[in-house]
Parts: structure tokens; C-alpha cells; sequence
């Protein structure tokens, strides 16, 4: 790859021919995926290499004696070395595969809230997250009686961190979660900063990297968390696989989240001792060829270049916000586009959603209506739901012209 | 004809800009509101019998939502209007799907049935009869 005046741009378009889904029609026209924000497509090297572990590799890991276990726990905790260098994590015992980043913030709300929480503690979430990274921390706070705390939005969708000293007050700070990328708005939350003002409340913080990871460089170390949660399948990795990295620290204090078989170090009749890191917070069969997708998406990305990535969409976010902003009675939610991912959140006035995205559909469009997992937000917004637009790598310019020509078409409808 | 054009059909653009029963009843002898979650569709039904308890003499809906779940609701209020209590609250979703006369995907039919949903539970109420099995096919509607 050629390499110009020091970084190398991203070519969207080779890129594409990986990705075998764009090989067809939607209702015979091009398909313009605009919803990688729910979920990525898949490129070809990960889609092989799942079929290649499946066809030459696969046994269960961990125990068994014969060759095909032994290759099978190579190319597992293989697939773990490739995470831990993703995210630049210390240990790769720090590093426990679970199913997606849901399953990695309960794992954190349980294991460590049941036992860390209690009556006059406080859990800081924000009005911008996923409901994977709030319902968790609102659950187990009712559970143990501590309370749940919300940092809100400024007009613009970015995090309002004037009211921190007044959420400091509210009570004794044990938890602050919260996401890096905002799934709804594309909000790039200063989470260093946010780190250090729950480090100095003496709380732990959870961040729930899923919308970050896969399009910038996520390095744990240098953002000081405690947790960060990735998930596979936004990532170009396969459904069913996500990864959990902890300080080691914790790890070790915590009790198991799932007990079971793989977990333990010995069970006796009257007591069960646990295994090491990270087998501790892996009970049952591992999600094995998903780990091995993973690992392959992480090459990939790692081979585009997560900077270049990133710059690519934020490209993109400029021009969509540019080209959108003509739209009639467009309402466009969010940071300006120097700060936000590619992500692009809007109403048409008058026009559900639903019907938005339906028409779209029908023009090879695919986009997201509805609340985006995120109803605290929508509250916030007085709306009941948004259209959202969303990029990735394999995002071309058409596309999003493509969306802007749809949205003619949808006001032609509703005329 | 495409799918496109179906789906937006004339009548059903002209039901969601101009919906019939639109509006409260003050006192009503029954009423429900409905929500689906999944895209904030919101509609609240209200029913006046008349004199025997039991004829829909006045029906009407209000509520905010997509193209489909307003206009179906509206499509609903002409349908009912006189017939009785007994006979709507078990009204086969068939008949209403009939009348809007369209192909919907699963997610859209549960927009489409969310104002029947929502009508039924008034009725069911009103007469203090058992919700029947059938609506428990529509789990992500929340019903007040």
C-alpha cells in the first residue's frame, strides 16, 4: 500500500469487493447499507476463516489429548492474543470472551456490583447510552439499593460535564459507565477525561466500547478504564462473540458471573474452587469458531488501518451532514462532524420514522428507525423515535446520495 | 404495481391525513391506550355504547405513530361503528387485514394491529371479560 505524506487513505471501494453482500440487488437496485451501526457486514478472509477452523480444526478446547483439540485451543487462545493486542490490553488473561458487550456489562454488573454496591452509593450512567451499558447498572442498583445517576446531554448531544460536581455531591461514586461512541448520535465522549473524574470520586469505570472499537484505535491502557467491553459482530466478526477486558486486579477479587464446567479448578461434593483467569468468566463451551471470526475481523481492520478508518467515515459524516441538511424539514440530532463517528441521526418533519425507512427500503436504502436501544435519549430528544444513518469502511459516497435521493422520493409519498 | 406502491396505496395516504373518529369521548364507557415500543407508535381508543350496553354507538381513537398504524386504526372506526360489543372484541384480525388490503412484513403488521389490539382490551374491560389467547400473540405491545 502506497503511504503519502504519512498515512494512507482508505479505499472504500476495494474494500467493498470483500464483502460478498453487495453482490445482489435490493428490490432491483444497488443495496446501500447505511446500518452498520447495528451491525457490520462480513468480509470474505473472516467468513473463511470460520470455515476453514470448522473444516480442519474443530474439537472442543481445553481438554482433549488428540490433535485436533490441540489445534482448536491454538487457534482459540490465538484468537485471544489478537484481542489483547487490539486493545493494547496488558495481560491476555485479562481478556474473557463472551457472547457480545451486553453479556460483558452484566458480567461486570453482577460479578462486581453484587458484591461492591450497597445502600448510599451512587452508579453514573449517562443519557446517551445503549441500553446495554444502563439497564444492567439500574438493575443491580435496585437490587443492592444503591442509586443510578445520569450525566446529561448539552443541545448538541454531547456529554455536559458541568454537572459533574453537582452528581458528585449526590452521593458516595462507586461506578461510572459509559459509552465512547454514542449509537444514536455518533457523540465522541471524552471518556480519559471522564476516567480520571471517577478515579477521583474512588469509583471503577466501565466502558462500553462496542460503537467505538470497530472504527477507531481503542487502547485500554492509555484510556485508564477499568472495563471496556467490545463486541464481534459490529466489528465485521460474526454474531455471538464479543470480549470483555478487565484490569486483572478486579478480575481476581470478583466473583464468577456463570458457574458451570471449563470455570473451576476442582469440585468437590460440598465446595467448588474457581479456575484462573480467564477461564474463571468462561464457563461452558467456549464460542470457538466466533472467537476465530474475531480474530480474522481483527486482522482485517488491522490491516485498513484503524485511522485511516476512522478518518474515512468522519469524511463521510461531513458530507452526509452537508447533503442532509438541504433535506426539506430535515431535524439532524448531534455534535458537528469534527466530533462525532459516522453516525447520522434525523426525523423528517412530519413523517414516522417507519414510514421513512420503509420507503427507503423499497429504493435499496437499508436504515434504522426506532429508538436505537437508547429510550432515555429519545425522551430527552421529545421524540419517539429517529432515522439513522450509519458508515462504515466499505462506505462509498453513492450510498449516501442514494439516501438523499430516497428521501425525495419519501416526501413525494407524503405529499 | 410495486411493492412500494401497495404499501402507500391512495386510501391509506388518505386515512392517515384525513383519519376518521379522530378525537376523545368525554365519559367514554370504555377505553384502552396501546403502545408498540418498538417504534413508539401510540394510540388510545375510547367507546360510547348506547342504550342496550352493548351497540358501538360512537368510537373514536387518538393517538401519533407511523403512516400504517394511523391509518389502520382509522380504517377500524368505520368498520365497527354500530356492530356490538360481543362481536368486535373477538373481530378476526383477517377482516381489518382485508380492509387495508395490503402486504405488510411481520414488524408492520404489528403496527397495523396495534388500534384492533387496543379496542379489544377496552372491550374486554369495559365488559370485565378475560383478555383472550389471541392477543397474546402481540407480547411487545404494552397495554394500559
Amino acid at each position: 500500500m502506497a503511504v503519502a505524506a504519512g498515512k494512507a487513505k482508505l479505499d472504500a471501494r476495494a474494500l467493498r469487493a470483500d464483502f460478498p453482500i453487495f453482490e445482489q440487488q435490493i428490490h432491483g437496485k444497488p443495496l446501500a447499507f447505511l446500518d452498520s451501526a447495528a451491525s457490520s457486514q462480513k468480509p470474505r478472509q473472516m467468513l473463511e476463516a470460520m470455515t476453514e477452523f470448522y473444516s480442519t480444526s474443530y474439537a472442543n478446547v481445553h481438554r482433549g489429548v488428540y490433535v485436533l483439540a490441540e489445534r482448536a485451543t491454538a487457534a482459540l487462545e490465538g484468537a485471544r492474543e489478537k484481542v489483547r493486542a487490539f486493545v493494547n490490553a496488558p495481560d491476555v488473561r485479562e481478556i474473557i470472551f463472551v457472547r457480545n458487550a451486553t453479556e460483558a456489562i452484566n458480567l461486570v454488573a453482577y460479578s462486581w456490583g453484587l458484591n461492591n454496591l450497597g445502600p448510599g452509593d451512587l452508579v453514573v450512567v449517562t443519557e446517551l447510552e445503549h441500553h446495554s451499558n444502563f439497564v444492567p447498572w439500574q438493575y443491580i442498583a435496585g437490587r443492592v439499593g444503591a442509586e443510578l445517576a445520569l450525566i446529561p446531554l448539552t443541545e448538541e448531544g454531547e456529554l455536559d460535564l458541568s454537572s459533574l460536581p453537582e452528581i458528585a455531591r449526590k452521593g458516595n461514586i462507586k461506578v461510572v459507565a459509559t459509552n465512547q461512541v454514542s449509537n444514536s448520535l455518533g457523540t465522541i465522549n471524552p471518556v480519559e477525561r471522564l476516567v480520571t473524574w471517577a478515579h477521583e470520586q474512588g469509583a471503577i469505570f466501565v466502558c462500553d466500547a462496542a460503537q467505538s472499537a470497530p472504527h477507531m484505535t481503542v487502547d485500554v491502557q492509555a484510556l485508564g478504564a477499568d472495563f471496556v467491553a467490545i463486541s464481534g459482530h459490529k466489528m465485521c466478526g460474526p454474531s455471538g462473540v464479543g470480549a470483555l477486558w478487565g484490569r486483572s486486579e478486579h478480575l481476581l477479587a470478583m466473583e464468577p458471573f456463570l458457574t458451570g464446567g471449563h470455570m473451576i479448578s476442582s469440585v468437590r461434593a460440598d465446595k467448588t474452587t474457581w479456575g484462573e483467569l480467564p477461564h474463571k468468566f468462561e464457563a461452558g463451551t467456549a464460542p470457538m469458531a466466533e472467537a476465530v471470526g474475531l480474530g480474522a475481523a481483527i486482522d482485517y481492520l488491522n490491516a485498513a488501518g484503524l485511522d485511516a478508518i476512522h478518518d474515512h467515515e468522519q469524511e463521510l459524516a461531513a458530507y452526509a451532514l452537508g447533503r442532509l441538511a438541504d433535506v426539506p424539514g430535515i431535524t439532524l440530532y448531534g455534535p458537528p462532524a469534527e466530533r462525532r463517528a459516522g453516525i447520522v441521526s434525523f426525523n423528517i418533519e412530519g413523517i414516522h420514522p417507519h414510514d421513512v425507512a420503509q420507503i427507503l427500503d423499497m429504493q435499496g436504502v437499508a436504515i434504522r428507525a426506532g429508538h436505537h436501544c437508547c429510550q432515555p435519549l429519545m425522551q430527552k430528544l421529545g421524540v419517539a423515535a429517529t432515522n439513522r444513518a450509519s458508515f462504515y469502511l466499505y462506505t462509498v459516497r453513492e450510498e449516501i446520495d442514494q439516501l438523499v435521493d430516497g428521501l425525495a422520493a419519501v416526501h413525494k409519498v407524503f405529499a | 404495481m410495486n411493492e412500494f406502491d401497495q404499501m402507500y396505496r391512495e386510501v391509506i395516504l388518505d386515512h392517515y391525513k384525513n383519519p376518521r373518529g379522530h378525537g376523545t369521548i368525554e365519559g367514554a364507557d370504555a377505553e384502552a391506550e396501546g403502545q408498540n415500543p418498538l417504534c413508539g407508535d401510540e394510540v388510545s381508543i375510547y367507546v360510547a355504547f348506547g342504550e342496550d350496553g352493548e351497540t358501538i354507538d360512537e368510537v373514536k381513537f387518538s393517538g401519533r405513530g407511523c403512516a400504517i398504524s394511523q391509518a389502520a386504526t382509522s380504517m377500524l372506526m368505520e368498520m365497527v361503528q354500530g356492530r356490538t360489543a360481543t362481536e368486535v372484541s373477538v373481530l378476526e384480525k383477517d377482516e381489518l387485514l382485508e380492509e387495508i388490503g395490503i402486504p405488510l412484513t411481520p414488524v408492520r403488521l404489528k403496527c397495523a394491529m396495534l388500534g384492533l389490539t387496543t379496542l379489544k382490551v377496552a372491550l374486554h374491560k369495559a365488559k370485565g371479560t378475560p383478555l383472550p389467547q389471541g392477543l397474546a400473540g402481540f407480547d411487545e405491545l404494552e397495554l394500559i
